[in-house]
């Protein structure tokens, strides 16, 4: 585990929150060519609710969820920064003690999920491989609870016999979904969940999570790209950009009145399927190449309000980092443009 | 007038061994046209056959049965390489993955400059001048400096333009638009479709957009065709489709998307198996996953039925024949 580096290491939260990222520095590779894929991330979830993560390939998102659950490998490595599991640092934590903490406290959902089960090797049994692992049970009280699981994300018990094979790729992602809540977590990180999957059978899938979360009370991270999803399914939304949080809300709040240009931009993105129909901008440009990111803000190069007109405004876009102030309660911003009132 | 008209269209992929021979029924009895300056989506879950479609339009695949017809001629039949290639000129293909479908080893010049050049467009010495004109038409600015770059040097969004700029060389009338933006950053994405409707207006070219994504599909185009399991189950006017959906499936999928701007819609959990066609029986193939099916679903495939002006569906309750 890499030590933290810099800055004091803080290890109380403010209380409410079940995890706390403080600060998290990630970077890929050394030298000269390493990456900054993760820059001074601020994020906190409290108990039970679904908080969303959103941004585009290539952001850190994804860096941010393996932070999280500390399975960051080589050529990744935390930087700084703390992982703060209600109050616990993670970062210090050794790896058996992070072993047993993993799927019994926090337990993650990957895109490809439905690819990570043993092709050779009964549904039923990996239930009974995963839940061995990290708490006394016997074989039979396993396969119970997995039956149970199963029937929750609708899925028929009987199919604890089936191979991974005989089923479809939803139905796989359903099984490894009802195994990350096998063990009872606090958190579940779903990262992309049903990307891969239609339409149909995401909304199948996350109507099935969010009843669970009533009866289970678990808390979620949601990370995807689909903006439009995390509106629907969320209470709070964060919204990253080339490594840094840029804004974070209530997710009503961010439909009506987000205030950083980049998420209007994105909210821009997605035609409506119903009401009026309007030519629709999105964003110019592309995400940066984080090898080499924008100075100032790093949406400056793409940002519709960043005019050199405005000379005193442009310099600080281009040369200073914004950083996330509170606009109202719980909605915060990283833009020049809300400080100085000129949005 | 139609720049493309399809038949009866039918592609069958056989499966299994010697023993459990199968066959996936991908595409069946497909009929539809496409029309100059007009968006014509296709749209679908994975699996439905929309691709196929696709792939069978750009004669890359050859139809079991059916027909598709281009200025009077079925050109699914067409063999002769000449012939072939002619066709291709006219009806282009644009594909899903940009990093995939340009060589990595060669510049954006040579992308665009080739189909210029094989198909002797314009004369030799207006080649570099013409290849400039297509990548600002597809906003990839300035057209000297982009030309110099490789593939890896451009972004997702950036490789897409190329693709349609390359394609848009030979002039054609037609462009088959396959997911075209399922793999770009969201952010990106509505530029590749304003395109679409840029060249739509200003070159009258008809296009096949191949998605799942109902939503986009709203947002560029005039008219959708929505398929289940190898049929079409719906077609129509997109705006008037959307808005009083005949079909279930397209209930279904309806109810499904994300809106942003609507209410969060709930569904039922399917009952029904996802591979409705391979062998499939006799019967509405929807049947297993309906809520409103009757008796004669599971025994009579329903027949595409125009149920209200120019909206037709393949559902035995909301599109009867009489």
């Amino acid at each position: 585990m890499t030590a933290v580096a810099e800055e004091p290491v803080v290890t109380r939260t403010t209380g409410t929150a079940l995890l706390e990222l403080r600060q998290l520095v990630v970077e890929y590779g050394s030298g000269p060519k390493r990456v900054r894929a993760v820059d001074g991330v601020d994020l906190e979830i409290r108990p039970g609710e679904i908080l969303g993560l959103a941004g585009e390939s290539g952001c850190g998102k994804t860096t941010v969820a393996n932070a999280a659950m500390q399975i960051l490998r080589p050529p990744a490595r935390l930087v700084s920064g703390s992982v703060l599991f209600r109050g616990d640092d993670l970062v210090r934590k050794s790896a058996e003690e992070l072993r047993r903490f993993r799927w019994r406290n926090i337990s993650m959902v990957f895109q490809s999920a439905m690819n990570a089960l043993n092709p050779v090797m009964r549904v039923g049994d990996q239930f009974v491989d995963a839940m061995r692992a990290h708490e006394r049970i016997d074989r039979r009280r396993s396969l119970a609870r997995a039956g149970e699981l199963l029937e929750v994300v609708g899925i028929d018990r009987r199919r604890l016999r089936a191979y991974p094979h005989e089923l479809s790729g939803g139905m796989r992602q359903r099984v490894i979904i009802a195994m990350a809540l096998s063990l009872n977590p606090e958190l579940v990180i779903l990262d992309e969940p049903t990307t891969a999957l239609d339409v149909v059978v995401q909304r199948e899938i996350l109507q099935q999570v969010e009843a669970l979360k009533q009866d289970f009370g678990f808390a979620v991270l949601f990370i995807t790209h689909d903006l439009s999803l995390l509106l629907e399914f969320t209470d709070r939304i964060a919204i990253m950009y080339a490594g840094e949080i840029v804004e974070e809300a209530p997710a009503a709040r961010l439909a009506t009145s987000a205030q950083h240009p980049y998420t209007q931009g994105l909210l821009q993105s997605f035609p409506p399927l119903t009401g009026p129909l309007t030519r629709m901008a999105g964003i110019p440009g592309a995400p940066p190449d984080l090898r080499d990111p924008p100075s100032g803000c790093r949406f400056h190069p793409r940002c519709p309000h960043c005019l050199p007109e405005r000379a005193g405004l442009y310099l600080r876009q281009t040369s200073e980092r914004p950083v996330l102030r509170e606009v109202a309660p719980g909605h915060r911003v990283a833009c020049h443009l809300v400080e100085e009132g000129a949005a | 007038m139609s720049a493309l008209e399809v038949r009866d269209l039918t592609k069958r992929f056989p499966i299994g061994g010697a023993l459990m021979r199968s066959q996936v029924h991908a595409v069946e009895d497909v009929t539809f046209e496409l029309r100059p300056g007009t968006i014509t989506a296709l749209v679908g879950e994975s699996g439905s056959g929309k691709s196929t479609v696709a792939r069978l339009l750009a004669h890359l695949y050859a139809p079991s049965a059916g027909a598709v017809l281009f200025e009077g001629n079925d050109v699914a039949r067409v063999r002769r390489r000449r012939d072939v290639l002619r066709y291709r000129s006219q009806v282009q293909i644009i594909f899903q993955d940009p990093f995939a479908s340009l060589n990595p080893v060669k510049t954006i010049r040579h992308h665009v400059e080739r189909p210029l050049r094989i198909h002797g467009i314009v004369p030799r010495g207006q080649v570099a001048e013409r290849a400039h004109e297509l990548l600002r038409t597809v906003g990839l600015v300035p057209p000297e400096e982009v030309a110099a770059k490789y593939p890896h040097e451009l972004s997702g969004g950036q490789r897409q333009r190329v693709a349609i700029a390359r394609a848009l060389a030979v002039e054609p009338k037609v462009v088959l638009a396959d997911e075209p933006i399922s793999m770009l950053d969201v952010s990106i994405r509505i530029g590749i479709l304003n395109l679409m409707l840029k060249l739509k207006e200003e070159r009258g070219i008809a296009f096949l957009y191949v998605t799942h994504d109902l939503a986009s599909a709203r947002y560029v185009a005039d008219d959708i065709l929505v398929m289940y399991a190898g049929q079409i189950v719906e077609s129509g006017p997109i705006e008037q489709v959307l808005a009083a959906p005949l079909h279930p499936y397209t209930r279904l999928l309806l109810a499904a998307v994300p809106d942003p701007a609507g209410k969060p819609g709930r569904i039922e959990p399917r009952k029904g198996l996802a591979s409705a066609a391979v062998d499939p029986p006799e019967g509405c193939r929807f049947v297993g996953r309906c809520p409103i099916a009757i008796d004669v679903c599971s025994r009579v495939t329903p027949p595409l039925v125009e149920a209200e002006p120019a909206q037709a569906a393949r559902c035995h309750v909301t599109a009867p024949s009489t």
